[in-house]
């Protein structure tokens, strides 16, 4: 069915044809439009889940873990200073092994309150276990969350995946949306390990080193296997569905001399860019990086590399820019855009590119090329 | 004591201190909660009492969790049964720093939005798992090993906390009354939505009293009038027996305090406090059952 959307209403939407057993979360600007809508299905008896209204994000993600253990489909959103307030109980979804799928609206953090768009949330919880996709459309927003949950379930995975949406100039534009009806892509679900009084078992107990070790082990192995898993969902969206996605979205790459790397909405204003400086004769393309973890690999030899990042860990760099470096060896062009929800138009982004001083790092509108 | 089933749930390897009142409390709550039940357990004494996986001295499923989330966490898994169709007890077992302190939180939502679960927390009033620090729960005067000139405060009043929720079922219990607690757990599981159980749990290391007079220290506190044994139940105060007896003619405070390392040195205005505050608990709820107040 064809619609108009808000990127919150298509993730409440993907949720409500994902049929949890359970929700639970606590709105934050913002993400709230999503469990509002998510409340309202609930309440109209269009959804059968369980809505669990709890009192903090903490609470949220612990409420998740004890209904995706209880075995059951389980989902939440947050932002920004949600998210940081359920971290220890991110890392705890993770290391639980539960397919717990989360929207996580990005929005800066304080201080001072800044409720617009920026990844310093998402990447806070960089180290956590979970997958982490971010999509740049209305569409994309929709598509994404429900494959998070195939992805997250699959045996070879069992670990959460955030979906992430750049605040406002995502979560609250509307873009044409095309809902699907899932059918057997997302069957009902119980989990391997759910706990069952019939084979009591202790989940989490106190673990010397040697097992500890080897469940980090089993983490990061899974997290390896979920490239050829979120590779065969993805194939399996398209044939259905006719929509297909991949680590990245390339764009005019193939002949390409210079190539913008941006994530979320800014990589998509970068497809944009791309057409203009390709008219004024620069061979530009764009890499609109969607899963952060696991990180893909990224084939950029021999071109020019400009990352722009809408985050900064600081005393070190930009987080992008830095994963490209390791990863690929090419010294990008590293520029700091777009934080608390800065205006970055493709013309900027073609500036940018333009402008690129490879090995240096510019903070868009503060500082030069240092 | 014969009504209390053989069948045991806590096996006889735990890795609890001697004297261990609170792993006892256990041992009654799920005989009387039986097998069709999952505790869940934050940061506790008894996330190390189960023992080391990948062995267990549990014989019901046990979901551990951080220490701030086991009410909320509860209320995922009660939502989830409710979800699947199936009807299990879920019972967080909690100590009084998770449930009074970092805990309360999500214990107030939990009990607000009416989650159908039985949350009991067993005050041993202080940090045992961490090395007795205070907590919240910790009385007046007590020494622990961050209150070593005796705690300046009087313990947090948990109970009355959980009774501005006016939950359908909350209890007092006591170590030292073991058919008392596995009546209590009984009753509140034939009960739909929140219930809460406050048992006090003496610690011969917390304590500083020698391990095998943890009954006799339990018996003490009821006697003496320092824990009062009562039901709520919707809304209505009934003192249970021992406590009756107990608040007619208290034994002396002295006997309880003088036991105890952690209120030696305790000075006579300390002391003097401590009496108050007892008299008054007294005082407060008999007035309350006698519909006084």
């Amino acid at each position: 069915m064809l619609t108009i959307a808000t990127g919150n209403k298509a993730v409440a939407d993907a949720v409500k044809a994902a049929k949890p057993g359970v929700i639970a979360a606590y709105p934050i600007t913002p993400q709230t439009e999503i469990v509002e809508q998510i409340a309202e299905y609930v309440t109209d008896g269009e959804l059968a889940s369980k809505y669990v209204p709890v009192e903090s994000e903490h609470s949220a993600m612990a409420a998740c873990i004890g209904a995706s253990a209880g075995g059951v489909r389980t989902f939440t959103a947050t932002s920004s200073h949600g998210l940081l307030y359920m971290h220890e109980m991110v890392h705890w979804a993770a290391g639980a092994r539960l397919p717990i799928v989360m929207a996580n609206v990005n929005r800066a953090l304080g201080p001072g309150w800044n409720t617009w768009a920026e990844h310093t949330d998402a990447f806070s919880q960089r180290d956590t276990g979970w997958l982490q996709v971010f999509v740049s459309t209305v569409q994309e927003a929709y598509d994404a969350t429900l494959m998070a949950f195939k992805i997250a379930e699959d045996e070879r995975v069992l670990l959460p995946v955030m979906v992430n949406l750049d605040g406002f100039a995502l979560s609250h534009i509307t873009q044409s949306l095309a809902t699907v009806e899932p059918g057997d892509f997302l069957p009902p679900y119980r989990l391997p390990h759910a706990i069952d009084t019939e084979n009591p078992c202790v989940y989490g107990p106190m673990t010397g080193p040697n097992d500890y070790f080897r469940f980090r082990w089993d983490i990061e192995r899974s997290m390896r296997d979920a490239k050829g898993v979120i590779a065969d969902v993805e194939r399996e969206f398209a044939e259905r569905f006719g929509r297909s996605y991949g680590p990245t979205e390339d764009y005019r790459c193939e002949d390409a001399d210079v190539i913008v790397i941006a994530m979320g909405t800014l990589g998509k204003e970068a497809e944009v860019a791309v057409d203009r400086l390709r008219e004024e004769g620069i061979k530009a393309g764009s890499m609109r990086l969607r899963w952060f973890r696991p990180f893909p690999d990224l084939n950029l030899a021999g071109k020019e590399v400009v990352v722009i990042d809408r985050d900064y860990s600081f005393g070190f760099g930009g987080v992008v820019a830095h994963s490209v470096r390791s990863k690929t060896g090419v010294e990008p062009y590293s520029v700091i855009a777009g934080l608390g929800g800065q205006e970055v138009t493709y013309d900027d982004i073609a500036g940018f590119v333009r402008d690129r001083h490879p090995g240096k790092e510019m903070w868009f509108g503060v500082s030069d090329h240092v | 004591m014969s009504a209390i089933p053989k069948e045991e749930y806590l096996f006889k390897c735990t890795s609890a201190c001697a004297g261990c009142s609170s792993s006892l409390c256990l041992r009654y709550v799920l005989k009387a909660a039986g097998p069709d039940t999952i505790l869940v357990v934050p940061a506790c004494c008894t996330s190390v009492i189960q023992g080391m996986y990948p062995g267990t001295a549990m014989n019901v499923p046990v979901y551990n969790i951080a220490f701030g989330a086991a009410a909320a966490c509860a209320s995922g898994l009660s939502n989830a049964f409710e979800a699947r169709g199936e009807k299990t007890n879920v019972i967080v077992y909690a100590g009084d720093g998770g449930t009074g302190d970092i805990g309360i939180q999500a214990l107030s939502g939990a009990l607000e939005r009416g989650t159908n679960f039985l949350y009991i927390c067993y005050d041993n009033e202080a940090y045992g798992n961490t090395g007795m620090q205070r907590s919240g729960s910790t009385p007046l005067g007590a020494r622990t090993t961050t209150t070593p000139g005796g705690k300046p405060t009087v313990k947090k009043d948990l109970d009355r906390i959980v009774e501005a929720h006016n939950p359908p079922y909350m209890a007092t219990a006591c170590s030292a009354y073991p058919l008392d607690l596995y009546k209590k757990v009984k009753k509140a599981l034939s009960i739909e939505g929140p219930k809460f159980i406050h048992i006090l749990a003496p610690c011969p290391p917390g304590w500083r009293y020698p391990a095998e007079k943890t009954v006799e220290m339990g018996k003490l506190a009821v006697k003496t009038g320092t824990w009062i044994l009562y039901e709520r139940e919707f809304g209505k105060l009934t003192i249970n027996g021992p406590s009756k007896t107990a608040m007619k003619k208290p034994v002396p405070l002295e006997d309880y305090v003088r036991g105890q390392g952690r209120f030696k040195n305790v000075s006579p205005e300390i002391f003097d406090m401590m009496r108050q505050q007892v008299e008054q608990n007294i005082q407060r709820l008999s007035r309350e059952e006698a519909g006084v107040c």
